[in-house]
């Protein structure tokens, strides 16, 4: 089926928050800290506005607590008199001049008396550093299997080595917005947002309103990536505050220069690695530290460390494990979701150590992977014994045949061997990504969906969950129709509106397939049953009992409803942290071909395969456009993207000096995939929206190492960097590395 | 700043508008005209997004300053036949649909000036325009199909 919406956004029709006509209103706009650290002093307004003209907000304004809601209760909705990053909101200001309060946010002064930022969350804090707890820990958290210490000193041979990763800015083609006005006294607030039940909490908690006095609406959301997942609260919250204190529409609409400088990031993380291994390759101890830089608060920081350090041993099995990881508060903007929530950095980490290790001892770097990847009835770090019946073997066989891994690799040398200044290599990542929240997340969230019946026959899915560009609306669509025999013209999906869906979770975590699909499916067949049928009823007998139905009951809903339920035989322990992590893993192994031009030290990937089993392919448009679009986010990360840093916020927050990759800069990805179905998955699926960015940035720096005999050891590998490393100076990462705390 | 009045042609229609001198023909488009196809991504020229044509160029309609349209043609995305997007619909061109018409502008534009073929590839002369979610796959095999060309073997997908 092709996709739904398509034909409105390709001639323009669909309309995003910053298209909805508004009539009335005021722009509204956030004025920011300018220092890191430091009591607010003053704040004063230039002489050369009239003042008289603007709405302004400050946190006296807040009816409430003055807090954004999520996992802790530490970040301001405003800043009251302390600041703790750069950019920081402090005002709001609205006027009904989008130049006018431009210039206004520019005439206000917030003074600050500054105090010692912690700026590198790599290096202990100094005591006058110290903002959080007793060392700057946002949160501590350790797997144990086995004992490895002992391993490691019985091990016949051990490798070591440091791995970094820099932050990425999501980079949404449609920047973050809000609009918020008064219906009646109800708040409405509508937006680009991946949670719309996340709005309306901190709506509810800050603006100290009950539910039926708040309503959040999710417009077509132009890209989200995690972006959208924790920081639209923000802007709804700002957006609210100046629309009930002006009692007019307020539009808060961030240009890209503020959205990149004052939005989250994927958190920098730097990864240690000491392995013990019998002479062959077989993996004896792993015992990794993972340290992620957090930033001023603790937003999602403890979530995405938690996925950090389930992922961070690979799919590999190994008796002895230890993996410790923390994340550390810092005064740099809050780091935040974005896709792969951490096992991008772990995976990174542990896929270039593989081949680091592979080097070491001189063993193939394919031969490594075969000889560790999990076998069935094999347990992962946390116990998780994997029994899906998935080949990770075929996985991987699969992309060393379409890469033509193995002949290319006589080609490669004689390419290097012949020409003067560039040179070639492939490299190869063997990965996982668990589908669904951590642990007993998904149970915790008590997810709910709706499929009413229409009087005419069809029917609605009401569902909290979102479309941004991966498709929710068509496979919904076609997981309603497949169940009930219908045809996709009879199912529709409603706004998600938290007056009218019931919360079915957020749009995060490659969950909603897999999971709030699979609530569809029951949805779907509760629908049936009430209207008298049983789950083998199909098409026209489905429609014309929902039309009875509705004859017989005229004006009354008709609603088929499910909750979650966790899948049998699936237990976790988040004390110990033992136990099934998530409810199904998907697998993949990608190889990069690259070509290094030693001149310019440039890297550019020639061919990408990208090869996973994700359960079933429900629609194969869709889900090859997420493992490209996945991929080339990727390559971005890998050798572009790089965040440049003053204070603790993004200097280079601008798209001329942050790049991302072209059409131009990247090849054709290949894709293919291995299906194996999950039963509990909707029609079989795994998740799929996460894994394609956690293989790229190891499968590129391993074809880089391979091409030009340097050891990169650090993303983004930008060609400066490059040139530094085969210009003779050493691995950076293995000599800087300190030993482990 | 006093209003000056701007005529020019838009979607072959003669057009008025009173502007500040300052805004962007991109502004006037968006939020004087409510031609909301055009997006902004960037606001710099890097994007793409607010791609519009100029007298029949492909220009960043972030860049221009409505003056400078005068007695000039501009059309939008508003313009083009929704009748020919199919290849578009059916191979994965759009994702989250923010990037979406500054690409099918350019991508129209390619198809009305072949000759560029001869010596550029499609994915040269797609590179003005960033998108953050298709990995340009789907653009570019949405691009030679609506060319006629044989889409070229994409692995086993």
């Amino acid at each position: 089926m092709k996709r739904r919406e398509a034909l409105a956004k390709l001639t323009g029709r669909e309309r995003y928050v910053d298209d909805l006509p508004l009539q009335d209103f005021l722009w509204g706009m956030t004025v920011r800290s300018p220092a890191p650290r430091g009591r607010v002093t003053a704040t004063r307004f230039g002489k050369d506005v009239d003042w008289s003209q603007f709405v302004v907000v400050d946190h006296r304004d807040i009816p409430g607590p003055n807090v954004v809601a999520l996992i802790e209760q530490d970040q301001p909705v405003l800043a009251a008199n302390y600041v703790r990053h750069v950019h920081e909101p402090v005002l709001l200001l609205a006027h009904p001049s989008r130049d006018s309060v431009r210039r206004a946010v520019r005439a206000v002064d917030v003074v600050i008396a500054p105090e010692s930022p912690a700026l590198d969350f790599r290096i202990a804090p100094a005591p006058d550093q110290i903002q959080y707890g007793p060392d700057n820990v946002l949160k501590h958290l350790q797997i144990v299997k086995g004992d490895v210490e002992r391993a490691l000193a019985q091990a016949p041979v051990v490798v070591s080595g440091t791995y970094e990763t820099g932050a990425q800015e999501h980079v949404y083609l449609e920047t973050q917005g809000m609009i918020a006005y008064l219906e009646g006294d109800v708040l409405v607030v509508k937006g680009s947002m991946q949670c719309p039940y996340y709005v309306l909490k901190a709506l509810q908690q800050a603006l100290a309103r009950d539910e039926t006095k708040v309503r959040v609406i999710q417009t077509p959301t132009g890209g989200g990536f995690g972006g959208k997942e924790e920081f639209p609260s923000h802007i709804a919250l700002h957006a609210a505050l100046l629309a009930l204190k002006s009692g007019r529409p307020v539009k808060l609409i961030y240009d890209r220069g503020e959205d990149m400088a004052a939005t989250t990031k994927r958190h920098p993380a730097r990864v240690r690695h000491r392995t013990g291994l019998s002479r062959d390759g077989r993996l004896l101890a792993q015992d990794i530290e993972v340290v992620i830089d957090g930033g001023a608060y603790v937003t999602l920081s403890p979530v995405v460390l938690s996925r950090a350090i389930i992922h961070a041993a690979g799919p590999y099995a190994c008796d002895h494990v230890r993996i410790t990881g923390r994340a550390m508060f810092t005064n740099a903007v809050p780091f935040g979701a974005f896709r792969g929530f951490g096992a991008p950095q772990s995976q990174f980490a542990g896929e270039r150590h593989m081949d680091v290790i592979a080097r070491t001892l001189g063993v193939d770097a394919v031969e490594l992977r075969r000889i560790n990847l999990l076998r069935d009835g094999q347990t992962t770090a946390t116990g998780q014994a994997i029994r899906d019946g998935t080949d990770r073997l075929a996985v991987l066989e699969r992309a060393l045949e379409l890469s033509r891994y193995r002949e290319k690799q006589p080609e490669h040398a004689a390419f290097n061997a012949t020409h003067t200044t560039l040179r070639r290599g492939s490299g190869l990542s063997t990965f996982y990504h668990g589908a669904g929240f951590t642990g007993g997340g998904e149970v915790a969230l008590k997810s709910r969906l709706r499929v009413a019946g229409r009087p005419d026959g069809g029917v609605e899915v009401l569902s909290a969950n979102i479309e941004m560009g991966q498709g929710t609306v068509t496979v919904f669509t076609e997981l309603a129709a497949t169940r009930l025999g219908l045809e996709p013209e009879d199912v529709t999906i409603a706004e998600a509106d938290t007056s009218r869906v019931p919360n079915s979770g957020p749009t995060v975590a490659s969950r909603t397939t897999m999971i709030v699909g699979g609530l569809i499916e029951r949805a779907a067949d509760d629908l049936r049953r009430r209207v008298g049928l049983d789950d083998t009823a199909r098409g026209g007998t489905v429609k014309q009992a929902i039309r009875r139905w509705h004859r017989e009951h005229p004006g009354e809903p008709l609603l088929g409803e499910a909750a979650y339920e966790k899948p049998p035989g699936i237990a976790w322990d988040d004390k110990t942290y033992r136990g099934d992590a998530y409810g199904a893993f998907a697998w993949a192994a990608y190889v990069a071909e690259v070509e290094v031009d030693l001149r310019t030290c440039a890297t550019r990937v020639i061919d990408f395969v990208a090869v996973q089993e994700v359960g079933k392919v429900l629609n194969p448009t869709l889900a090859r456009g997420q493992v490209q679009g996945g991929v080339v986010q990727g390559i971005g990360w890998a050798l572009m993207e790089e965040c440049k840093w003053r204070d603790g916020a993004m200097a280079n927050n601008q798209l001329t000096n942050y790049l991302i990759p072209t059409s131009d800069d990247v090849p054709s990805v290949r894709v293919a995939f291995l299906e194996n179905p999950y039963p509990h998955g909707a029609g079989g699926a795994k998740g799929l929206g996460e894994l394609p960015i956690d293989g790229p940035a190891p499968a590129i720096l391993n074809a880089v190492a391979r091409a030009t005999g340097a050891d990169p050891r650090a993303i983004p590998l930008t060609p400066e960097k490059l040139m530094e490393l085969v210009d003779g100076q050493a691995s950076v990462g293995a000599q800087q590395a300190a030993p482990l705390r | 700043m006093a209003a000056l009045s701007v005529s020019f042609t838009l979607n072959g229609s003669p057009v008025t508008v009173e502007i500040d001198p300052a805004h962007r023909l991109l502004d006037t488009l968006r939020y004087q005209l409510a031609l909301t196809g055009t997006k902004e991504g960037c606001g710099e020229g890097e994007c793409g997004a607010c791609t519009v044509y100029l007298d029949g160029l492909p220009v960043n309609s972030c860049l221009i300053p409505t003056y400078q349209v005068r007695g000039h043609r501009v059309e939008t995305i508003e313009s083009l036949d929704p009748g020919a997007l199919e290849p578009f619909e059916r191979c994965g061109a759009t994702q989250c649909g923010a990037c979406t018409p500054g690409v099918v502008m350019t991508a129209w534009w390619i198809r009305e000036h072949v000759e560029l073929l001869r010596t550029h590839s499609i994915r040269e002369l797609m590179a003005g325009n960033l998108c953050r979610c298709t990995g340009y796959d789907g653009i570019i095999d949405s691009v030679e199909e609506a060319l006629g060309e044989r889409g070229r073997g994409k692995g086993e997908g």
